[in-house]
């Protein structure tokens, strides 16, 4: 590149003032979404779901509303109707458990002690009913015969409570 | 002109490209054939070898955007421009595909197509961001063009980094960073053939961009100037 061509014109757009104003205002855009980000409360209000703790804490305001719902599917608690259509099982976040009743189709993912997060409602009887059901499995990539397993609480971690 | 001239020189950047090229095959082999499978997910992880290293080079190119169009505004060299428009739109590529192969993902793995978590709504926001610079480019007058198209590349960019942390700061149901802990030695290796060889590709798209771009602006500056009707 011998010639080494600048952008045309020097008019308006291209005039070195007009360029540091762009860059001064771009950079003041840059600085003011993340100071939003560092000190407002944007991510304290960003929960994409309850834990079945703060389910419980939001006691009957809960009932009835739009909820998505997360946590670790309870060993043993996996329950299939008879005809198939419907599955109960538990979720869990370590210290508060929450029952759930779905119609969806489980992807083959769904096992017991994998993260799930569900969108449905609670009812006055404290039962999570759900028509969808998504997996969220861990950031574990392992071959079939890797014989380490998780722990509970690593698997609780993964479902990231504290964030 | 002389002949020598005319006659197209190889370029240093198809020299990333065959690289790239190459490693990219060797990458896809070792993936699809040598890396074992999932123990949970069996076959249909294997799309993590081509989905991860689309995600993580897009978003060096959107992130890399900014910093290039600081540049362009700073030194308002033709050569500069001609590199942001490169990296934007092979940015866009990359994640057009990147989000498409995370839908063909999630759907057996999640059971749902799409989700809007954290990740996937920053994602799909940086790409849209990027998608809108371009069409300003498109629309600004030539004059304004570069540096139009540099300022938006550099408040357009700030999406990177939290798309990045995303998955750290909120519950999402994108899954956490992986890291080699977490994943089996085997499947390392071909994920990081294949990264790195999408960048050398990417290095290769952005710098043929940018040559178009310069071969642009030169033959319009070369160009016979078009007849100028003046009233009165």
């Amino acid at each position: 590149m011998s010639t080494e061509p600048t952008t045309p014109t020097p008019d308006a757009g291209s005039a070195p003032r007009t360029r540091r104003l762009l860059l001064l205002a771009a950079g003041g855009a840059v600085a003011l979404a993340l100071s939003v980000l560092a000190f407002g409360d944007v991510g304290e209000n960003l929960v994409y779901y309850w834990s079945p703790s703060e389910l419980h804490e939001a006691g009957p305001e809960a009932v009835g509303a739009s909820i998505r719902l997360g946590g670790l599917v309870e060993e043993g608690s996996v329950n299939r109707s008879a005809d198939g259509l419907t599955l109960e099982f538990t979720v869990t976040d370590g210290q508060s458990q929450v029952d759930v009743r779905t119609t969806a189709v489980p992807p083959a993912m769904f096992r017991e002690g994998i993260g799930v997060v569900l969108e449905g409602t609670m009812r006055e009887d404290g039962r999570f009913d759900t028509a969808r059901l998504m997996v969220k499995h861990d950031n574990e990539y392992q071959a079939p015969y890797a014989e380490d397993q998780r722990s509970m609480e690593e698997l609780i971690e993964s479902m990231q409570f504290d964030a | 002109m002389t002949t020598a001239e005319t006659r197209r020189a190889w370029a240093w950047e198809h020299w990333f490209g065959l690289t790239g090229l190459a490693a990219l095959i060797a990458g896809v082999y070792l993936g699809l054939f040598v890396a074992p499978t999932e123990r949970f997910m069996g076959e249909v992880y294997r799309i993590l070898y081509v989905h991860v290293p689309l995600q993580w080079n897009a978003l060096l190119c959107f992130f890399g955007a900014g910093f290039v169009g600081a540049a362009s505004l700073w030194k308002r060299k033709a050569w500069i421009d001609g590199m942001l428009v490169g990296v934007i739109e092979v940015g866009v590529v990359l994640e057009t595909a990147g989000l498409l192969s995370g839908i063909v993902w999630a759907k057996p793995t999640w059971g749902v197509y799409w989700a809007w978590d954290p990740r996937l709504t920053f994602t799909f926001v940086m790409w849209l961001t990027f998608l809108g610079v371009l069409a300003l480019r498109r629309f600004a007058e030539e004059h304004r063009r570069a540096p139009w198209t540099a300022a938006a590349s550099i408040v357009a960019s700030v999406n990177a980094p939290l798309v990045y942390y995303s998955v750290n700061w909120w519950r999402s149901i994108h899954q956490m960073q992986s890291s080699p802990e977490t994943v089996h030695t085997t499947m390392i290796l071909p994920l990081r053939i294949n990264a790195i060889a999408l960048f050398l590709v990417c290095v290769w798209f952005v710098a043929r961009r940018a040559r178009i771009s310069l071969a642009r602006r030169q033959a319009e500056a070369t160009a016979p100037p078009p007849r100028i009707l003046t009233a009165g």
